[in-house]
């Protein structure tokens, strides 16, 4: 039992794992929608394009953590609502609209972190999390933020549902179509803010499609897959972090292929399952 | 909260005035006009690209057309949420995670309104509407589990659901084997009683000719609509399809034909 319960005398370890859970569990039900929707590129795009604002706000207040969420959640929040608008320009195809800003932008934030003499180590928690390094004042944030999130989902349950599955069905009920499709947008842009500390920019797409489509292998039923993939990404988020603090490796890294491991034997399962 | 127009009774149900539509440069609807009665039932017949399912999206408010008017009932469509569109089962994702009483139940979103959660009442409009449909054993269903015929059915139950009075079904008979196609004609039948307006989008002019009160012949113009005797005479269909159609002779002297030109791969599902 010591296996289990050394890591967990670190306060750090204990924010971690917290924060890790939270946050799978949000972006596992954001993610149901993202991977319903096949949003997948751009739930990616957007993580990326939001690391400007993350590089301004570390220039502006000297790399001050807890500023940052505001920063990010900020140029999220933007970013989403630009993209979405964008992908409505019939001038060139919605993907490679999103793929010269967001290439763009991410090139502008590596930029901007670049004018500072310490930033490989900055850069790379931005990029790859630091799940191990939230504070008290990170985790409220989280918490605050992630309990919006999920309430909202519960509040609009049935028009994303319907938005989602037949979006005509939802025009002729006269569902106010466009703002729904803003606050789903919105609402992934907050869980991408909210994920920034434990998974970082580079990996925050894993946190929303691969628990989600494990969970879409298993069930047929939508609220049965978005509670299997919060139950697959925070069983990722704690794993994740004992594999991080036994192997030594980047707790970002060790979350997300914890995730993939049990997307892996989902597929696995299926396929060798007698129909 | 969502919009919902009373309906002025001495109103036509549908009123369609000079509407045209066009997509870029190319005209795809050109100066409809047309109204229909309350239960009346049309089919909508014409070849690939000619302009159905524009013509419907137009009626159900989803598409502005470039000019003219359509009314419901003496106002807007996007002032209703009575107008039902069944979408072509080949534009349906059947692996999306629900079951047949959950899609059912998205015809509730709308009279629910914002923030409320399905009560009693909406259950209940949910089974009678699964009972009228004769599906209400396969509630629990995943939705790829139905064959094409079922799905039409869960369709046409989610209209109900939602209290539509004027359905607008986008070939609902495509791909379905002839019992498939007798019961779901059959069940349009019982939506008569229900004095529901019903439009049909469909290939076969025999069963327009069979089971329609009028027949609109549409290529982007209406190039005839009426009875179907009437309308179904060579020198229409010639309009209609050009030179692309057989003639055969009907059962009941009606000339029908098939429309020989492409099918569009419709016949692909994999659950027929």
């Amino acid at each position: 039992m010591s296996f289990l319960f050394e890591p967990l005398q670190y306060e750090f370890m204990q924010r971690g794992m917290i924060a890790a859970v939270l946050v799978g569990i949000v972006c596992a039900v954001v993610g149901t929608y993202v991977v319903l929707r096949g949003m997948a590129f751009f739930g990616d795009a957007l993580a990326h394009t939001i690391l400007p604002g993350i590089a301004i706000g570390y220039l502006i207040t000297g790399g001050a953590r807890d500023a940052l969420f505001w920063w990010a959640l900020g140029t999220a929040v933007i970013a989403a609502l630009g993209i979405g608008a964008i992908s409505k320009q019939a001038a060139i195809k919605e993907d490679t609209a999103i793929g010269i800003i967001f290439a763009g932008m991410f090139a502008l934030g590596i930029a901007l972190i670049s004018t500072v003499r310490s930033y490989a180590v900055d850069l790379s928690h931005f990029l790859f999390g630091d799940v191990l390094g939230v504070s008290a004042q990170s985790l409220w944030l989280i918490v605050v933020f992630g309990s919006i999130i999920l309430l909202t989902v519960a509040a609009f349950y049935k028009e994303f549902l319907t938005l989602s599955f037949d979006p005509v069905l939802a025009a002729t009920l006269r569902l106010p179509v466009n703002l729904l499709n803003n606050l789903l947008l919105g609402l992934i842009a907050v869980t991408v803010a909210v994920s920034l500390q434990t998974v970082g920019v580079a990996l925050m797409v894993a946190m929303l499609v691969t628990p989600a489509a494990t969970a879409f292998l298993l069930t047929k039923r939508l609220p049965m897959m978005m509670s299997l993939s919060a139950i697959f990404a925070s069983l990722s988020g704690v794993i994740g972090l004992y594999l991080s603090y036994y192997l030594s490796i980047a707790s970002g890294a060790a979350i997300v292929l914890t995730a993939t491991a049990f997307f892996v034997i989902a597929f696995a399962w299926k396929r060798i399952k007698p129909a | 909260m969502y919009p919902h127009s009373n309906h002025q009774k001495d109103k036509p149900i549908l009123d369609v005035r000079h509407v045209s539509v066009r997509y870029g440069g190319r005209a795809a609807l050109e100066n409809i006009i047309f109204h229909l009665h309350v239960g009346e039932r049309i089919a909508v017949v014409g070849p690939n690209g000619a302009g159905k399912s524009t013509l419907f999206k137009v009626i159900s408010g989803v598409l502005p057309p470039n000019s003219g008017e359509v009314t419901i009932s003496g106002s807007q469509p996007t002032a209703h949420s009575c107008i039902a569109y069944i979408p072509q089962r080949s534009q349906v994702d059947w692996n999306f995670p629900v079951s047949v009483a959950d899609v059912v139940m998205m015809g509730r979103s709308a009279k629910l309104g914002p923030l409320n959660w399905p009560k009693k009442r909406d259950w209940d409009f949910v089974n009678h509407a699964l009972e009228t449909v004769e599906i209400v054993n396969l509630a629990n269903r995943q939705i790829s589990q139905l064959s094409g015929g079922q799905q039409q059915r869960m369709f046409i139950a989610r209209a109900l659901a939602q209290e539509a009075e004027l359905m607008l079904m986008d070939e609902p008979l495509t791909g379905l084997d002839t019992p498939a196609q007798e019961g779901l004609l059959d069940l349009l039948d019982t939506l008569r009683e229900q004095k529901v307006t019903v439009m049909v989008a469909t290939h076969d002019l025999e069963q327009a000719a069979k089971h329609f009160d009028r027949i609109m012949l549409l290529n982007k113009k209406i190039v005839a609509f009426g009875d179907p005797l009437k309308v179904l005479h060579s020198e229409n269909l010639l309009h209609a399809y050009g030179g692309r159609f057989r003639t055969v002779e009907g059962t009941d002297g009606v000339l029908t034909v098939d429309d020989s030109c492409c099918d569009e791969g419709e016949h692909n599902s994999i659950y027929d």
